[in-house]
């Protein structure tokens, strides 16, 4: 380990339920808990809340990139018959203020625009109405004028805007919003101790989760308490009050969040502090409560989600052995218009920036852009996926330019089965893993030497078909030092370190467990996993689990769905709830059988006594006797009646970033670890890209729900098909947004998958989480990029087409055929 | 404007409505029959979120206006079944695990199932060509695929039992 890492010292494992065989709930594939009511239509979105008295929203939008708002006249929208209020900006003003940053220094945004636009779709002027019908009729007849500004859009270009160009001149002077530069490790010394440095620019463009469901608002203003009533489809619902409290000029303990199920996030909806602060103001200054459900076209140019959109210049340093040395790149992020995390999607990605791969250093300089377009928000990777990406990409780079089989250097440098945990050079552990295992697996799943044999039988024939291979990591339950330890030292900003879950659980005296869950549900399955937690802990039938859903003034402390953490973080919470709860029973039931707690033990939902058969009170008749009946138990606190406990689980395993940086901490340990295989064949007439073949393996510690796990790898491989082959957000050269719209966006469809897919699991349990497991929400996502970029620059290594930026559409992958065939005409 | 009355079959009810002309068949379902379960996703014909069953045939509610349906059966989610009674596609998208978030699950249900009806055994490529209109986020669809070739074989099964159509 390198020196700069010793001051890092990883703590104890605070693990309490080993892994292990035999487990009776946990490992299932049991239906889902959540299904029944969303398959009969009863799921409860945001669309589907109805509040008494409640008007509808419609947003006026700007169509400008940039763009002074000289006048806004809004006396015909008032006109209109049915039109409760039209509001400006400085309208909205009167009653909140600007939105929450984590950035720091933070960059201003507003919830609806005021004097100036920076991008298209930005709200100006929102109209109140009976209906959404009414509000949109009238919406049409605001009438703004603009003096439109230079616009930028291309991300170099946009470092050296000056006068009219910068976004935020009062609080920049350029559109750079943070120039960081960091080496961790001897990163100088090993690049001129390397035999060969591997020197790549890749690009990784613009996309977004865009969930079928958009973001949405039911807000309610309460003048006599001072506060609001909140739906809305955030992911974030118990923390957001703290943060938003502020803008809406409220004690968070006076807002109060409803959760909502929620029509898909991907980290789309982790936060939307906007459009919830901007429809709370709206019913305020209305006097109504007000409904507001962003139409498509908003999602997509104003619900500040938008995905990585990078630029690195990256150099690997080689030995001619094939070994890593060290890695360092310069990477240049379009934030569009403002930054409302800072860079906390490059933050993401130290937690695993070095790949499964030995090497000793890594260096980097961090340049975040602003330009005319919508801003960055989570989606599905938060930042790991671009860097995965990457990394796969020069390690193919190397295995071309050493002429060695790209497998083959992988294994080569992978970290070792006994090397765990394994410290990176960025400070961030794998606490464990087998690489090999899981390279293995899918390398006999996928059938790789049959695929060989077939591609060069292929190639012979003049097809361009290929094989591709990504072995990745997938970080999993993240800590929050993410968000902040790459700003600058001397402004570090809020610097949060909790991420907590938490569950309050309660044996009713009819013996039903109920449990309240601080977390809304997005598309994961928290309430099937926790009821398979705690079956499994508490020896209870899954059918006397009842979930249900804390608001925000109810909760207790937590986070919810985001870094594919709730899984293995609520199995902590609910494993102190059943250690809590198993003491309780074991006192009252002991005294009930008249035996001491310590000869009792939970069985098949019963307290029984040990080593015999027919002493045991349910959990039922304790439940019923400790809730009804004070008097049968002896005076004293401990005997408190009811049978109920809250627990909170913090991060099991993180450290505080090193003070000047020369490491970041444990941030994100509990890693899984992916291989994907993919086989294509590209039509170099259209430059369309079939799959052949598709093999994905992951290692994801204790599986909890294989089949839901399972959903997940499926769909985070078809994000990662789409990000790779199709998905692209265009704009032109004024900076409007060309395809914002399902037709032109193009996702995958049932045909664009790949009809024979292979999923394997390997499972290496986590030493630190409850039972092994780990986070599986992102995987997808975070390996299919590397693989099929790998194959598609495989089945075209004949013509000699390089792959360096994503997606390979098929006019693009045409552009590149025609040019690489262009260059070798020449070269003739 | 003046609203037009109409007259139709609401999951086998019959139902009158009046409703202006310019009214989404998704939103007079969604409002004014008040059947929160068929979701729009996209408002502009891509998604299929919102699809529904109008005499049979799979349509987006959100590319028809309501009055169109004067005359018409219309069969939402809600008329599939309910929580004791689902039905047996229900049942294979429960079972099969296709769906996650459930916010196109309606859709999806309304194209399983004016496929079934005319294709009771339908090969894989029919299944991916039938729900081909429906994006789907969550999935990657091959669960949703394994559900309605499961749903397939449940409701074959059904028609020996009863030797009726289902």
């Amino acid at each position: 380990m390198s020196s700069h890492l010793k001051s890092n010292v990883i703590p104890p494992s605070r693990q309490r339920e080993k892994p292990r065989a035999g487990l009776t709930w946990i490992g299932q594939s049991i239906k889902r808990v959540e299904d029944p009511r969303i398959l009969t239509g009863k799921g409860g979105y945001i669309d589907d809340v109805v509040v008494a008295g409640m008007a509808q929203a419609a947003m006026v939008s700007s169509p400008h990139a940039h763009a002074r708002i000289v006048s806004i006249d809004t006396s015909k929208a008032k006109e209109v018959p049915g039109v409760i209020g039209v509001y400006t900006g400085a309208d909205l003003a009167t009653v909140v203020d600007p939105c929450p940053s984590f950035a720091s220094p933070p960059v201003p945004q507003h919830a609806m625009a005021i004097d100036k636009v920076r991008h298209v779709g930005e709200v100006v002027a929102a109209v109140v109405a009976e209906d959404r019908y009414i509000a949109e009729d009238a919406a049409a007849l605001v009438e703004v004028e603009w003096e439109v500004l230079p616009a930028n859009v291309d991300i170099e270009a946009s470092l050296e805007a000056t006068g009219d160009a910068v976004l935020h001149p009062d609080d920049r002077k350029s559109n750079c919003a943070l120039d960081e530069s960091f080496a961790f490790g001897p990163v100088e010394a090993d690049f001129a101790a390397a035999d060969r440095v591997i020197t790549r620019r890749l690009r990784w463009n613009r996309s977004s989760a865009q969930a079928i469901e958009t973001c949405g608002v039911v807000a309610q203003w309460d003048a006599f308490k001072g506060g609001y009533t909140i739906h809305a489809n955030t992911n974030f619902y118990s923390f957001i009050p703290f943060v938003i409290g502020g803008s809406l000029r409220v004690s968070p303990g006076e807002l109060k969040m409803i959760p909502v199920l929620t029509g898909g996030s991907f980290g789309s909806k982790v936060f939307i502090h906007k459009i919830i602060i901007l429809t709370a103001g709206l019913a305020r200054l209305a006097g109504v409560p007000v409904k507001y459900i962003e139409d498509r076209l908003e999602h997509f140019t104003n619900s500040d989600s938008h995905g990585s959109d990078r630029l690195y210049d990256c150099e690997l340093a080689v030995m001619e052995d094939g070994s890593f040395k060290s890695m360092r790149f310069t990477v240049l992020d379009d934030y569009g218009a403002y930054l409302q995390f800072g860079v906390g999607t490059h933050g993401n990605a130290m937690a695993q920036v070095t790949g499964p791969y030995r090497i000793g250093s890594f260096g980097m300089r961090v340049i975040a852009v602003l330009t005319n377009k919508c801003q960055q928000g989570p989606y599905r990777g938060f930042g790991s996926e671009v860097t995965n990406w990457v990394m796969e990409r020069m390690v193919d780079a190397a295995a071309e330019e050493l002429g060695r089989d790209p497998l083959e250097l992988r294994e080569q440098n992978m970290i070792q089965p006994d090397e765990f945990p394994y410290m990176i050079p960025t400070g961030n552990i794998y606490d464990s893993g087998n690489f090999q295992e899981v390279l293995g697996q899918a390398r006999e799943m996928f059938d790789l030497d049959t695929w060989r044999a077939k591609v060069r039988a292929a190639r012979a024939e003049g097809r361009c078909v290929g094989v591709g291979v990504a072995t990745c990591m997938e970080r999993s339950v993240y800590g929050p030092t993410e968000w902040w330890s790459l700003n600058n030292r001397e402004t570090p900003g809020f610097t949060l370190t909790s991420t907590p879950e938490g569950i309050s659980a309660r044996i009713d005296p009819s013996g039903k467990l109920f449990v309240t869950l601080n977390s809304c549900m997005v598309g994961n399955s928290p309430e099937t996993v926790v009821t398979q937690i705690l079956a499994e802990r508490l020896t209870v039938d899954p059918a006397d689990v009842v979930i249900n859903y804390a608001d925000s003034q109810t909760g207790f402390n937590g986070v919810g769905p985001q870094g594919s953490r709730f899984t293995a973080m609520v199995a902590g919470a609910c494993v102190t709830a059943s250690i809590r709860l198993e003491e309780k029973l074991k006192r009252f039931g002991a005294h009930m059988l008249q035996r001491r707690p310590e000869d009792v033990e939970l069985r098949g939902g019963m307290v029984a006594v040990k080593g015999l058969k027919d002493q045991e009170k349910s959990f039922a008749e304790i439940a019923l006797t400790s809730s009804f009946f004070r008097l049968s138990f002896p005076d004293g606190e401990e005997f408190d009646s009811g049978m109920e406990t809250t627990a909170v689980y913090d991060h099991p395993l993180s450290t505080d970033p090193h003070p000047e940086r020369e490491h970041l901490g444990i941030f994100y340990p509990i890693v899984g670890h992916i291989c994907h295989m993919v086989a294509v064949e590209v039509d170099p007439e259209t430059g369309k890209v079939e799959i052949l073949d598709y093999a994905a393996v992951h290692d994801n510690g204790t599986i909890v729900n294989p089949r839901t796990l399972g959903g997940q790898v499926w769909g985070g491989t078809a994000n990662g098909i789409g990000t790779t082959l199709s998905e692209q957000f265009v704009y032109d050269a004024d900076g409007q947004f060309t395809n914002p719209n399902f037709a032109e966006f193009a996702m995958p469809t049932a045909h664009e998958m790949p009809t024979n897919f292979k999923l394997g699991h390997v499972e290496t349990p986590s030493p630190y989480t409850e039972y092994g497991i780990k986070g599986g929400g992102e995987g997808g996502r975070l390996g299919a990029p590397s693989a099929l970029t790998s194959a598609i620059e495989d089945a075209l290594r004949d013509r000699g087409v390089k792959i360096a930026a994503l997606p390979v559409t098929p006019p693009i992958l045409r552009g590149l055929i025609r040019d690489a065939d262009a260059a070798a005409v020449a070269a003739e | 404007m003046d609203k037009v009355a109409i007259e139709l079959t609401v999951n086998g009810r019959a139902r009158q409505a009046l409703v202006a002309p310019r009214v989404l068949l998704s939103d007079f379902i969604r409002q004014q029959l008040a059947l929160p379960g068929t979701h729009v996703g996209c408002e502009h014909g891509v998604c299929g979120s919102c699809n529904v069953l109008v005499n049979g045939v799979a349509v987006r509610s959100c590319l028809m206006f309501a009055v169109q349906l004067d005359g018409a059966e219309l069969t939402t989610v809600e008329g599939f079944g309910g929580a004791d009674t689902l039905h047996p596609i229900q049942e294979a998208f429960w079972e099969e695990h296709g769906l996650q978030c459930g916010f196109c699950t309606p859709g999806m249900l309304a194209a399983a199932s004016e496929l079934l009806a005319q294709t009771p055994d339908p090969t894989e490529a029919e299944i991916r060509e039938a729900i081909a209109g429906n994006l789907c986020r969550c999935t990657g669809y091959q669960y949703i695929i394994e559900a309605i070739r499961s749903a397939a074989r449940k409701l074959r099964e059904a028609r020996v039992e009863t030797t009726e159509p289902v």
